[in-house]
C-alpha cells in the first residue's frame, strides 16, 4: 500500500515502523474507594516521580530542549495544581481523575489565551499523561526507544518528544498530522532526517511493518517488493555517495552556476560550513554580537575583531553581512525600547538603524576595517528596506565608508513591487523569504495560530520573487535567496527558475539542494517556476511542481 | 511585607523560559511570593499560575514578598523581571 503526505527534503529510508503510543484513555469518574488522604498522597508521589524523571531528561538533553523539559518538571509539581487536585480528592475523586481534571482546567485556560500560550497546552498535556501513566502503572506515552534503527510513525511530535529522540536510531519520521511548518518538519530539516508529514491514514500502519519512506515523492510504501527495496537502497547509496563526493560548486544540469552559500549566525560555524561545501556566506547575521553585549552596542574594535574571524574563513569568497536587524522578535534596549503594538510593522531593521545612525556608522566602520585586513569579498546589506529612498540611503552610506558592494534585503512587498527601481540603485538584492511570506500573507510568523500561512510556496510570494528576479535580469543585478525557502530542494529549483542567481541556507541543507539542482536545466527550472506561479495556493503549487518534476525526470 | 510595581523586560513577556527562571527563583527563595496583574493574583512559585497571567513585554505587575529577608529577595526577583531573559 502507498500513503501520501508532504515530504521534507529528498531523502529515502527503508526500515520497520514503530508506532508512537496513543494517548491514555480518560480516567473514569468513579468515586474513590481509598479515601481522600490516600488519593492525594498517591497523586503527589506520582507528580514528584514525573518531575524527577523530566529533570533527568532535561540534564541529558541540554540546550533549549532542557528549558522546555525543566519547565515541564515544574508544571508536574505546580503548587496551584496541587491545590486543585487536593480539592478534587477531598470531593471523593480518584487520584487519576483528580490529576486529569486539574491539568485539563489549566490546559483550557491556556488554550483560551491562544497563540504562544495555546501551544504550551501540548506541553501540559504531556505532563498530565505522564502523571496518569505513573499512577496507573503503565508506561508513559512518549518516544519509544527500541534497540534497532526504526521509522517512527506518530500523530505529530511535540518538542518534549523530539528532545530525547535518539537521532541515530531514527531512520525516518512519518506523521499523520502537521504540515511543512510543524515542529516535526522543522526538526527534520534541521537534522536532515527523512520525513513525511501530514500523511493521511499513517496511523493505520501497524507496528513492525516494513516500509520505504520516500521524501522526494512524499510517499510511504508498506510491504514493498524486493525490487523496490533494492531500488531505494541504491538511491540511499547514491545520496550517501553524493554527500561524501568531492564538493562541486552548485550548478544546474546545463552547467549554469548557482553558487550555494551558507547562512551563519556566528563566526564559530564558518569552518563547518566550508566543510559542507559552502561557496561563501549569503547571510551573516550580526545580531548575536549586539544581543550578547547587553545594554550598550559593542565597540568598533570588538566588532572588527569578530568580522575578521568570519572573513578569514572565506578567502577569495563572497561573505554577505547583514547589518544589525533588531526590532520585532529581537529588540535591543539601546536601539528601540518603545512598546509597539505591532513590532513586526514597527521601527525595526534599517528603520531602527536610521533612527540611531551612529550605531549603523560604527558597524560600517568596523566592517570596512575588517575588509581591509582580509581577502574575502565582502558584501553588505540592510534588512527591512521598504522604499527606493531607503535603498539609495543605505547603498550610498555604505559606499561612503568604502564598502564596494552594498545591497538590500527584499522582505517587504513594497520593495519587491518596485524592484526595477530599487535595483537601479543597489549592487545586489537578497530575498528573505520568511519575512516576505509573513508580510505578503499578513500573518505573524511567530504566532502558532496563523502558522499555516507561513509557506513560501504560496504563488503570491513566488510572484513577488519573480518580479525581483526579472528586475535583476534587466539591470544585471545579482539576486540571492537567504530564507528557509532556499533549503527546500525542489523549491530551490523553482527559485532559480524565477531568477535567483545564488541560494543561501543553513549548511545542513547544502548537499540536498546541490543534488536537486543538477537534475534540471534552466528550461526545466523555468517551466517548474511557471507551474508554481499558476497555482492557486501553496499546497497546489507544491504538488503540481512535485508531479511535473517527477515527469521531467522520466523524460 | 514588601510590595513593588515592576515593568516586564523580557521580549516575549513572562512565558516560556523567563517564566521558568522567575518561578524557580520564587520557589527557592523560601518566602511567600505573590504576583498580581490587573485584578488576578497568583502564587509566584506556580509556573502555571504565572503563565496563566498572560504577562507580556512592557506589562506592569505587582510583586509582594513576605518572609525573612524580603527586601533582598524582592531585589533579586525584580532584577529577573526587568531583564530580557529571552535572548540567549
Amino acid at each position: 500500500m502507498e500513503f501520501t503526505g508532504t515530504g521534507i527534503g529528498r531523502g529515502v529510508a527503508v526500515g520497520q515502523t514503530v508506532r508512537m503510543p496513543d494517548p491514555l484513555p480518560e480516567p473514569a469518574d468513579t468515586p474513590s474507594k481509598r479515601g481522600a488522604d490516600d488519593e492525594l498522597s498517591r497523586a503527589t508521589a506520582s507528580m514528584g516521580a514525573v518531575a524527577r524523571d523530566l529533570e533527568k531528561r532535561a540534564e541529558i538533553a541540554g540546550g533549549t530542549a532542557a528549558d522546555v523539559l525543566e519547565a515541564q518538571a515544574m508544571m508536574a509539581e505546580d503548587p496551584s495544581l496541587v491545590d486543585l487536585i487536593s480539592q478534587a480528592t477531598a470531593a471523593g475523586k480518584t487520584a487519576e481523575r483528580a490529576v486529569f481534571e486539574s491539568f485539563a482546567s489549566f490546559r483550557d485556560q491556556l488554550t483560551a489565551m491562544g497563540g504562544y500560550l495555546g501551544e504550551r497546552a501540548a506541553d501540559l498535556d504531556d505532563v498530565s499523561q505522564r502523571v496518569i501513566a505513573d499512577l496507573s502503572g503503565v508506561p508513559a506515552p512518549g518516544v519509544p526507544q527500541p534497540e534497532e534503527p526504526f521509522v517512527l510513525v506518530a500523530r505529530d511530535l511535540a518538542p518534549a518528544d523530539t528532545a530525547l529522540l535518539d537521532l541515530d536510531k531514527v531512520l525516518a519520521l512519518v506523521t499523520s498530522d502537521g504540515g511543512p511548518t510543524s515542529h516535526t518538519a522543522i526538526l527534520a530539516r534541521e537534522k536532515a532526517i527523512v520525513a513525511i508529514v501530514g500523511t493521511a491514514d499513517a496511523l493505520t500502519i501497524e507496528n513492525g511493518t516494513s516500509v520505504i519512506v520516500d521524501a522526494a515523492a512524499g510517499t510511504v510504501m508498506t510491504e514493498p517488493s524486493a525490487a523496490a527495496v533494492a531500488d531505494a537502497e541504491a538511491r540511499i547509496a547514491e545520496r550517501r555517495e553524493a554527500a561524501s563526493a568531492p564538493l562541486t560548486p552548485g550548478a544546474l544540469a546545463d552547467g549554469t552556476a548557482v553558487p550555494l552559500l551558507a547562512n551563519l549566525g556566528s563566526g564559530d560555524a564558518a569552518a563547518s560550513a566550508v566543510e559542507l561545501g559552502a561557496e561563501g556566506v549569503g547571510l551573516f547575521r550580526t545580531e548575536f554580537l549586539f544581543l550578547d553585549a547587553g545594554q550598550t552596542a559593542p565597540s568598533v574594535d570588538e566588532q572588527t575583531a569578530h568580522y575578521v574571524r568570519v572573513l578569514e574563513a572565506f578567502p577569495g569568497k563572497k561573505v554577505t553581512v547583514r547589518v544589525l536587524d533588531a526590532g520585532a522578535d529581537k529588540p535591543l534596549p539601546f536601539l528601540n525600547d518603545a512598546d509597539e503594538e505591532n513590532p513586526a510593522l514597527g521601527l525595526r531593521g534599517l528603520r531602527a538603524l536610521r533612527a540611531n545612525e551612529q550605531i549603523l556608522r560604527d558597524q560600517l566602520t568596523a566592517l570596512a576595517a575588517a575588509d581591509a585586513q582580509t581577502d574575502a569579498d565582502l558584501w553588505v546589506m540592510a534588512p527591512m528596506v521598504s522604499t527606493v529612498e531607503e535603498t539609495e540611503y543605505f547603498v550610498g552610506l555604505a559606499h561612503e565608508f568604502g564598502l564596494r558592494t552594498a545591497g538590500i534585503m527584499v522582505e517587504v512587498p513594497s520593495i519587491a513591487l518596485l524592484a526595477d527601481r530599487a535595483l537601479a540603485h543597489a549592487d545586489f538584492a537578497s530575498i528573505g523569504t520568511n519575512d516576505l511570506t509573513q508580510y505578503t500573507l499578513a500573518a505573524d510568523r511567530l504566532l502558532g495560530t496563523v502558522a499555516g500561512f507561513q509557506d513560501p510556496w504560496h504563488p503570491a510570494v513566488l510572484r513577488l520573487i519573480s518580479e525581483i528576479g526579472q528586475a535583476g535580469a534587466d539591470t544585471g543585478t545579482p539576486v540571492g535567496i537567504c530564507g528557509e525557502a532556499a533549503a527546500d530542494p525542489l523549491l530551490a529549483v523553482v527559485l532559480v527558475g524565477l531568477g535567483a542567481t545564488t541560494l543561501s541556507m543553513s549548511p545542513a541543507a547544502l548537499a540536498d539542494v546541490r543534488l536537486s539542482l543538477v537534475r534540471f536545466d534552466r528550461d526545466a527550472a523555468q517551466r517548474l517556476a511557471r507551474i508554481a506561479l499558476d497555482a492557486h495556493d501553496a499546497a497546489s503549487a507544491r504538488s503540481a511542481v512535485t508531479d511535473a518534476a517527477a515527469s521531467l525526470q522520466k523524460e | 511585607m514588601v510590595e513593588r510595581n515592576i515593568r516586564i523586560g523580557s521580549s516575549h513577556g513572562l512565558h516560556a523560559r523567563p517564566a521558568k527562571l522567575f518561578t524557580q527563583a520564587a520557589a527557592s527563595s523560601g518566602a511567600t511570593v505573590n504576583i498580581r496583574k490587573g485584578d488576578k493574583t497568583v502564587n509566584a512559585a506556580s509556573i502555571l499560575g504565572v503563565i496563566s497571567l498572560g504577562v507580556d513585554h512592557g506589562d506592569e505587575v505587582t510583586l509582594t514578598v513576605e518572609g525573612d529577608d524580603a527586601e533582598r529577595i524582592m531585589g533579586e526577583l525584580e532584577e529577573l523581571l526587568v531583564t530580557d531573559q529571552d535572548e540567549a
